[in-house]
């Protein structure tokens, strides 16, 4: 049953009342804020100039393509946003858009995103975009989401993709650092999503969404998000031994991987009651600043670099 | 329908004109900003702009 009230008629013509505002609800604003930022680090830590016309002109490409990738998955989704109370205001569901009009909104941004970026970047770049869009939007949102409980555990790869296209457009080729990066969004991407699956299972067992809470329950949930969080915690710990990145960024990722195993512990071990929600929640605010800070180290990192050599 | 809608066509409601109004202003502004995305980034590169390897 769908709890919002608002539909649209396909079988008679309308006239669309959709305002500018509508569009940029369909690019998912906040996860396009996230993907600007680690592709942001992905371009600066590249070891190449980069002019800054061609620098904005990638991170505006990449952003444009995860909006595009927001659009096409509210289009293919706004059945089931239409049962879930976190989703339900999306514009589709709310009767603001058709789907018709997101799905031509999201093609024409992802076909323009992919090009520009090919044309005035380089294709290396160009190829890599169109396939983050191709992974998030069939291999992820038709195919996983409503099929297997591992959805987000392999469409993380599309989240985790962004910093290595900006890596690719800055250097035109691919390395170890930017899989680095790919690797630690992809370890991250679990115990965030599952967190937040935790508190909103109700959500998605009305939809018939099979995330990990809903099949397997939350004991079993909450142990996936340990174990992810202590993988995740030595992957984004290790370019620093293995000296891909200095030891500000290692003993910064050492502090914050601690953090982040605490509120994992914390949640694996209050199962019951509002101390279990908070928990939950906790690691889900907490996941969302431990990877803002470890990319934004090294983020400071360059930028003191450049500024001060000498020092640093 | 009643006569005059049907003499007149659609008539757009005052919402539907200031949503369209809106929309028309966005794609404007959009292929504007790739207008001058294409001129600045052909500046930039000068003449390796056309120097495109896969």
């Amino acid at each position: 049953m769908s709890i919002v009230e608002h539909h649209i008629d396909l079988a008679t013509p309308r006239i669309s009342e959709a305002e500018v505002a509508d569009f940029i609800a369909l690019l998912k604003p906040r996860v396009m804020s996230l993907v600007i930022f680690t592709a942001l680090v992905g371009l600066v830590i590249a070891p190449v100039h980069v002019h800054p016309v061609l620098a904005f002109t990638s991170i505006l490409c990449i952003a444009v393509g995860a909006g595009a990738s927001g659009a096409l998955n509210m289009w293919y989704e706004s059945d089931i946003d239409a049962l879930m109370s976190r989703t339900a205001n999306r514009p589709i569901p709310r009767g603001r858009i058709a789907p018709q009009e997101a799905l031509t909104f999201g093609m024409t941004l992802a076909f323009f995103s992919v090009m520009t970026l090919g044309i005035l970047v380089n294709w290396i770049a160009g190829s890599l975009l169109a396939f983050t869009i191709f992974f998030y939007v069939v291999i992820y949102t038709m195919a996983l989401k409503r099929w297997t409980a591992q959805n987000i555990v392999i469409g993380g790869a599309a989240g985790a993709l962004p910093p290595v296209v900006a890596w690719a457009a800055a250097t035109g080729s691919l390395s170890v650092e930017p899989f680095l990066l790919f690797l630690i969004i992809f370890f991250w991407t679990p115990p965030h999503f599952w967190a937040l699956a935790l508190f909103r299972s109700d959500d998605y067992a009305r939809a018939g969404v099979p995330m990990l809470p809903v099949v397997a329950g939350p004991d079993a949930t909450r142990l996936q998000i340990l174990l992810y969080t202590i993988v995740l915690v030595v992957v984004a710990v290790a370019p620093w031994p293995l000296g891909y990145f200095d030891a500000v960024y290692g003993v910064t990722s050492l502090a914050l991987g601690c953090g982040m195993l605490a509120f994992a512990i914390n949640v694996y071990r209050r199962r019951e009651g509002r101390k279990a929600l908070r928990a939950t929640r906790s690691l889900f605010a907490f996941s969302i600043l431990y990877l803002f800070m470890l990319f934004a180290t090294l983020l400071i990192e360059v930028v003191a670099r450049a500024v001060a050599p000498s020092i640093w | 329908m009643d006569d005059k809608q049907a003499r007149n066509g659609i008539v757009l409601t005052e919402a539907q004109k200031k949503s369209r109004r809106q929309r028309s202003i966005a794609i404007a502004l959009a292929l504007g900003v790739l207008v001058v995305l294409f001129f600045a980034v052909t500046i930039v590169k000068g003449p390796a702009v056309l120097v495109r390897p896969i």
